[in-house]
């Protein structure tokens, strides 16, 4: 029965390409599509989990196709269910079912009906994928397609500064975790010496054996899998990106960020929990940060003084316990947790607006004029300390801020001699030498064959710091962003099992997606519109096919899994040697900003408030 | 709105600040008004220009949008070419190509923000994006008025002083460097000292807190309304414009110090030119003239109809027989349809108009409750309270807006348990929507069978200065006042309905706006029972007697309540009707629920998701129905397309299909020769009805800056106001939903008497003269002996022949109403 799988992936990706080609006005069918392929999803789910469960209920795998092939490398397309998809599976079609027949009447005449309800789509079509997955490959093509369509979804009023802007901070947290997935990956390629399935994971004597003499390895897998996890569920220290998602249509932002979204941490957990399961150090440092966010979530959540950010706050500390849960073994307490958490906030997010009603009625007839609270019996000095960190989210939107970015943009600040007409000079110089070294690496010493790679790969990271912190030049930036992802290339062509083909997988949607964004760029600069990268243009009002392909070609050169660079990043990093760990550092690094970059000019370029005021054009702090 | 460079008064430069700020008060007390208020001792195109030049506002539709209505016919071209008669004969060919077919490419920005955005050329720092987030949240948080759980700590003693203790007793900070921390607390600061430190140069202060507090109009409107009218808030804060300002300075000081160390100088220093005063004189830009010229045809194509309709307008004189019954509705343009439905079903009754508080001014307590609400017009301050007891009502409570929900273990409980009761809720909020602890209801603002202290005996009974209920005296003069000024003076029928109304909805932060905007945005339910009280008392009759208004024993006054979005309709005190006029009531109740019924489908002709050709009592049920949907962001269209008060008989008008256009004030011009009720009326109508339609316009012509935006992504802030997302400005104005089918035309005024008793009328009152004068509403009168129309420009009436000629007739306007989402044109219904 494993076969009905499919039916379940097939669903969203026929309600997502349907969606795409209805015209732009037809709001009935593109609400009608929406709402009957989840509602086809969820009864047909309904009647396959009745079979299952009365059917002894066991786990069921499906493999696929295998992508690509080679040695010991298997990028395959693996399926999987059990009862923690079985939970996630209705939670997503029930709650996807409910939100989109209520948008079919709640965005009525708004601007971007169509594009909602392809985000929705797309977005739901990532969820399944993930929820379904049976590996960590297939895992992290869901897991991509979540951070995109989160970010559409948070920057979908466009035309406004602050959406853009939190959309572009929620996407930079959401690449740190995909980070921590792609390491994962690595590390577990050489762990398991193949792309293991979450199915062999539940084998106990295979996993104990091969944790026993590798424990370090173990607990590295194990936390970058939580880093990654952490990020999705906004756990500490990432928390403070989830009440700034709240920028879309109310329902989105409850279906997503109240429910869908922000549980897939603990998904991720759930999925991988028989991995870490014996690693007690691991499910103590997990036990002790989902306390410590639960804790420090619920004072930021009672000092809000908006409504949807008290809702934020509250379900990040209950997904906090939802990880003490699963760290304690507690799984079927973790996923009634995740199921209620899900709908009550869901719930409270739609009715949020009839809080001004609610609460002046209950105060008009009940007033208490001061609510004594818990923290008024604590010392002073203990209260207002707490009150004012509390209010101040515990510095952690500044902190990410201030340790993450400033030192970026301080790194990328050394290179201001690089312009858009010398890039390609010095560039060339350093790739010429580079590539007669690595197709002669006869003439290079040992020792230098090590430091090559690394060196190179600094080299390709020092390029898209650049890139991410150019303030003017938008050529030079995306520039420095195709040859960053040459850089990798060349770097990992110094090891041993050089294998040209593997770059072709890689560079081909490289060049691809280059030449795209360049040619977007180039027309733009043809119809004399003014860009470059020192502030929002809002060129999508205008533009907005422009757009369209120029968010293509970042997601393709950000090795979005549209073209064969996704494939190709994963390649790359089976060739680093698990003792590389600089290498695989500067490369993931190297990663992360990459497809920031890539956003950044994207989002500069195309959205926030439009340049040309002879429309009406939304104030900054609006 | 002179200004010069020269030195600094920080009282004066408050008070010129507070005067341009936003005017919204916190969300439940929200009543229309003007939003461009500020201008409005200027002309009305010179104001627009200015407020555009100077705050960058959008203060007309676009060109292209004005040339698509002028393709679909909906800009007359004979109108067109009489507004360009103002222009010289070669001139206006000229302007006439310049309208229809010239490029522009302006790209217009205001003044505002200018001295500020330094920052970023010469410091290379983003002030905004450093400060604002961290001072909307504190300011949010103090403000707070019930969503927080752990409140402000210390907030008795305003808003600066609770900071200082906050920061005095705490480890931590809220302020990143210490200088500014020092300044705090040992209270070294004041805006001069610290604008001193920012700014330098004297002369750039104003502009400087101009710039700085325009960068969130939002926030500083409302802590300067909150400053003028503490009560606003139910749980009081102390907070004053000048607080946030010296707070802010702080902040940026704070963001400025942590780049820069303690020493850097201070903009105003660094500049090589000063920026161009605000307030220095404006130029009109052709393209603006253009634009001008458009709104003046766009407007007059319709208003030339209506005047014609007005003029060719007549009705069959019938002798004078005892009406079936009488009714006495708001003012309110969602009334205009009513009353012509409940006409059409019963073809002997009559329909007044008058504003919704029906004269009789008070606050409103209910039971149960240490708040009194008031429920006339925001203007006038009332010296009396109406209380409610025996109200047996409770109000419902839901789990989704407890504190419980929040709390780590309460959470962790409710998540287990109660979540799962979401998951139902959710089901039935979307399958099938019904009323819930969410919902408002325009019947529940009193208990139908509560008992009100309506009678004082001597003015005795007082609380808080206020006097408990008014004397028969004073009883009799309001009524009188009522009577005469809509000119019902004799012919009583057994049955006068008084109908207030009030508006139900969901999910709808914007609520108080639905409700009438004469009762300060509240139902008018308790002063519709007030009034009928009043009408019913025998005392009262007696003196109405005494002062030549007979009302016969057999007549008797129904208070009632219309819900405008639900369209049902409550009665109040039946009890009191005679049997025979009971039996009547019942009779006629039944009438009025086909009205509704008919008003329902005639609604729903703007609803996209409603079939309108179904019969009115579906069409009724799915209006009902979305009053209680949460999904639905347009429980209805509130004031949207009003255009239109028409002061005068309802003879003078009744045959005249208007499409909910229309406030209704009914006026006899005989029973008031000189104008003394006139004055009354107009000094209502011109700052309510044309508050509305200002506050309509400017939603609609920038609904970005001055209105709300749309109101999907709405986050609601401390009960107060609404933003987006979390770190937003608060939103004023009228969010997209409620002004999208709105066409931005100014409110024109139509009054049945003679031009020269208006004239005199108008300048008796200087406020209600400037809106005339300033031509912020337009003014035309009809003679009805000669059905003359004039229009009132340059401070006189001028004869006005209709460009038009002819009025579209119909037989059948229902086929009419089916047919179109759009504006229907003006008809005159046939029998």
């Amino acid at each position: 029965m494993g076969w009905f799988i499919n039916i379940f992936i097939l669903l969203p990706v026929l309600g997502f390409v349907l969606s795409l080609v209805i015209p732009k006005r037809n709001e009935y069918l593109l609400s009608w599509v929406a709402f009957t392929t989840v509602g086809a999803q969820l009864f047909s789910a309904l009647g396959f989990i009745g079979y299952w469960l009365f059917n002894q209920h066991e786990v069921l795998n499906l493999k696929e196709f295998s992508i690509f092939k080679a040695n010991n490398y298997d990028f395959y397309i693996d399926f999987y269910f059990d009862h923690v998809t079985m939970t996630y599976l209705i939670i997503g079609a029930l709650l996807t079912f409910i939100i989109t027949v209520y948008s079919r009447y709640y965005l009525h005449r708004e601007e971007g009906y169509k594009r909602f309800f392809n985000v929705i789509m797309f977005f739901y079509l990532g969820y399944n994928i993930v929820i379904f997955s049976g590996n960590l490959e297939t895992l992290f093509i869901g897991w991509e397609v979540l951070g995109v369509s989160s970010f559409l979804l948070i920057a979908f009023y466009r035309d406004r500064y602050l959406p853009v802007k939190n959309a572009v901070k929620v996407f930079s947290i959401y690449r740190i975790g995909d980070v921590g997935l792609i390491l994962a990956m690595w590390l577990s390629h050489h762990f398991w010496h193949e792309n293991i399935s979450f199915q062999k994971l539940n084998n106990y004597n295979l996993v104990h054996e091969h944790l026993a003499g590798h424990s370090m390895i173990g607990f590295s897998i194990a936390f970058l899998i939580f880093i990654s996890a952490a990020a999705k569920s906004a756990q500490l220290p990432f928390s403070s990106w989830l009440p700034r998602a709240m920028e879309g249509p109310t329902p989105s932002s409850a279906i997503f960020y109240g429910s869908l979204s922000v549980h897939m941490g603990a998904f991720l957990l759930m999925r991988t929990y028989t991995f870490w399961e014996h690693q007690i150090s691991f499910r103590i440092f997990v036990i002790a940060l989902g306390l410590l966010t639960s804790i420090i979530a619920t004072f930021t959540a009672r000092v809000q003084s908006s409504v949807k950010s008290q809702i934020a706050y509250s379900s990040i500390s209950q997904i906090g316990l939802i990880f003490i849960e699963i760290a304690l073994g507690l799984e079927s307490v973790a996923l009634v947790h995740v199921a209620g958490n899900a709908f009550l906030r869901t719930y409270q997010l739609l009715v949020s607006p009839s809080v001004v009603s609610y609460k002046i009625r209950e105060q008009f007839y009940n007033y208490v004029p001061r609510h004594k609270t818990i923290e008024d019996s604590w010392p002073k000095r203990f209260e207002y300390s707490l009150y004012i960190l509390s209010l101040k989210e515990w510095n952690l939107d500044s902190w990410m801020y201030r340790r993450m970015w400033n030192p970026l943009k301080k790194l990328g600040s050394t290179w201001g001699f690089l312009t858009f007409k010398n890039i390609y000079i010095f560039f060339g110089a350093i790739f010429a030498i580079g590539l007669f070294l690595a197709i002669n690496r006869e003439y290079i010493s040992p020792r230098w064959k090590e430091y090559l790679p690394v060196i190179f790969a600094f080299f390709g990271l020092l390029l898209v710091i650049k890139a991410f912190t150019e303030r003017a030049s938008v050529r030079l930036s995306w520039s420095l962003i195709i040859t960053n992802h040459f850089a990798i290339a060349l770097a990992i062509s110094f090891n041993e099992d050089f294998a040209f083909s593997h770059h072709v997988w890689y560079l081909s949607g490289v060049i691809l997606s280059g030449l795209l964004g360049y040619l977007v760029i180039q027309r733009m600069r043809n119809l004399k519109e003014w860009i470059s990268l020192d502030k929002f243009y809002g060129h999508a009002y205008e533009h907005p096919k422009m757009a369209l392909l120029f968010l293509l070609a970042s997601m393709g050169i950000a090795g979005f899994p549209i073209t064969p660079t996704f494939i190709g990043e994963d390649l790359i990093f089976s060739h680093i040697k698990e003792d590389q760990i600089l290498l695989a550092f500067f490369i993931s690094m190297s990663l992360i900003i990459n497809g920031l970059a890539a956003i950044r000019i994207y989002a500069r370029i195309f959205l926030g408030p439009h340049v040309k005021t002879y429309h009406e054009v939304a104030k900054r702090s609006s | 709105m002179k200004k010069s460079h020269s030195g600094f008064n920080l009282h004066e430069s408050l008070e010129e600040l507070k005067h341009f700020l936003p005017a919204q008060a916190p969300l439940k007390d929200f009543v229309h008004h003007n939003t461009l208020h500020a201008f409005q001792k200027d002309s009305f195109f010179d104001a627009l220009n200015k407020a555009h030049e100077i705050f960058g506002y959008k203060v007309f539709l676009t060109i292209d949008e004005y040339r698509q209505l002028y393709k679909e016919g909906k800009i007359n071209e004979a109108v067109l070419d009489r507004v360009l008669i103002s222009k010289t004969a070669e001139e206006s060919l000229t302007w006439r190509d310049r309208l229809i077919n010239k490029k522009y490419t302006d790209q217009p920005i205001g003044r505002i923000g200018s001295l500020r955005s330094n920052w970023k050329s010469f410091y290379k720092i983003d002030l905004d994006s450093l400060v604002h987030p961290i001072l909307f949240r504190i300011i949010g948080s103090y403000l707070d008025q019930g969503i927080s759980i752990w409140n402000f700590p210390s907030s008795e003693n305003g808003f600066l002083d609770s900071i200082k203790e906050l920061e005095r007793n705490s480890l931590v900070s809220f302020f990143k460097t210490e200088r500014v921390k020092s300044f705090l607390i040992e209270g070294k600061y004041s805006v001069e000292s610290l604008l001193k430190i920012v700014v330098g140069d004297p002369n750039l202060y104003e502009q400087y807190i101009f710039d700085q507090q325009f960068a969130h109009p939002g926030w500083s409107g409302i802590i300067a309304v909150i400053e003028e009218n503490p009560t606003s808030l139910i749980d009081q804060k102390k907070v004053s414009l000048e607080d946030l300002i010296i707070f802010e300075l702080l902040l940026e000081i704070d963001a400025l110090d942590e780049h820069f160390g303690t020493i850097w100088s201070p903009l105003g220093l660094k500049l090589e030119t000063l920026p161009e005063s605000l307030f220095s004189d404006v130029i009109v830009k052709e393209s603006t003239e253009v634009k001008r010229l458009w709104q003046q045809a766009y407007e007059w194509s319709y208003y030339d109809t209506v005047l014609l309709g007005l003029q060719k307008h007549t009705l069959k004189k019938e002798a004078e027989e005892k009406p079936s019954f009488q009714g006495f509705f708001c003012i309110d343009d969602r009334e205009c349809s009513i009353r012509r439905h409940i006409e059409l079903e019963d073809k002997d009754c009559r329909t007044f108009g008058t504003a919704g508080f029906f004269n009789v001014e008070f606050y409103f307590q209910p039971e149960r409750s240490d708040f009194r609400t008031k429920v006339c017009p925001a203007p006038v301050t009332p010296k009396y309270l109406i209380k409610e007891v025996e109200n047996t009502n409770r109000t419902k409570s839901d789990f989704h807006f407890g504190k419980h929900t929040h709390g780590l273990l309460g959470g962790w409980l409710l998540t287990h348990t109660l979540g799962f009761w979401s998951a139902l809720r959710l089901f039935f909020t979307v399958f099938k929507p019904s009323q819930n602890a969410a919902s408002v209801t325009s019947f529940s603002h009193m208990d139908k069978h509560s008992i009100l202290t309506i009678e004082n005996v001597n003015g005795e009974m007082t609380e808080d200065g206020l006097q408990i209920g008014f004397t028969v005296e004073e009883m009799a003069n309001r009524l009188e006042g009522l009577l005469r000024s809509t000119g019902l003076l004799n012919n009583f029928a057994d049955l006068v309905y008084i109908v207030g109304h009030g508006s139900s909805s969901v999910n709808n932060t914007h609520y108080a706006g639905y409700d009438c905007g004469a009762c300060s945005g509240r139902p008018g339910s308790v002063n519709a029972r007030v009034i009928s009280h009043i009408g019913n008392h025998p005392e009262v009759r007696k003196i109405m007697a005494e002062r030549g208004i007979h009302i016969p024993a057999e007549t008797q006054f129904i208070g009632a309540l219309h819900d405008t979005s639900r369209d049902e309709m409550m009665y109040y005190d039946l009890k009191v009707l005679s049997d025979v006029n009971f039996a009547k009531h019942n009779e006629i109740k039944v009438k009025f629920d086909r009205a509704l019924a008919a008003n329902a489908k005639e609604r729903s002709r703007r609803f996209m998701s409603i079939n309108t050709k179904k019969s009115s009592v579906k069409v009724h049920e799915k209006v009902k129905l979305r009053t209680v949907s949460l999904f639905e962001p347009r429980p209805e269209l509130n004031h949207a397309t009003n255009t239109l008060a028409v002061v005068g008989r309802r003879d003078f008008s009744k045959n005249l299909f208007l499409d909910r256009r229309s406030f209704m004030n009914s006026y006899d011009y005989k029973t008031d020769p000189e104008g003394n009720y006139l004055l009354t009326i107009l000094n209502a109508v011109a700052p309510v009805c044309g508050g509305i339609n200002l506050e309509y316009y400017f939603s609609r012509v920038d609904n970005q800056n001055l209105g709300a935006g749309t109101k999907l992504p709405h986050n609601v802030m401390g009960l107060i106001g609404v933003a987006n997302g979390i770190d937003g400005d608060l939103r004023t104005g009228l969010p997209s939903q409620m002004i999208e089918v709105h066409d931005p035309l100014r409110l024109m005024v139509i009054v049945e008497h003679f031009p020269a008793v208006v004239l005199d009328t108008i300048k008796r009152n200087p406020g209600t003269y400037e809106w005339f004068k300033n031509e912020w509403v337009k003014l035309a009168v009809v003679n009805p002996e000669t059905k003359e129309i004039f229009v009132y420009t340059n401070d006189e009436f001028e004869i006005y022949n209709p460009v038009s000629k002819e009025v579209k007739m119909t037989s059948n306007l229902l086929a009419e109403i089916e047919s179109t989402h759009e504006n229907l044109p003006v008809y005159l219904i046939q029998d």
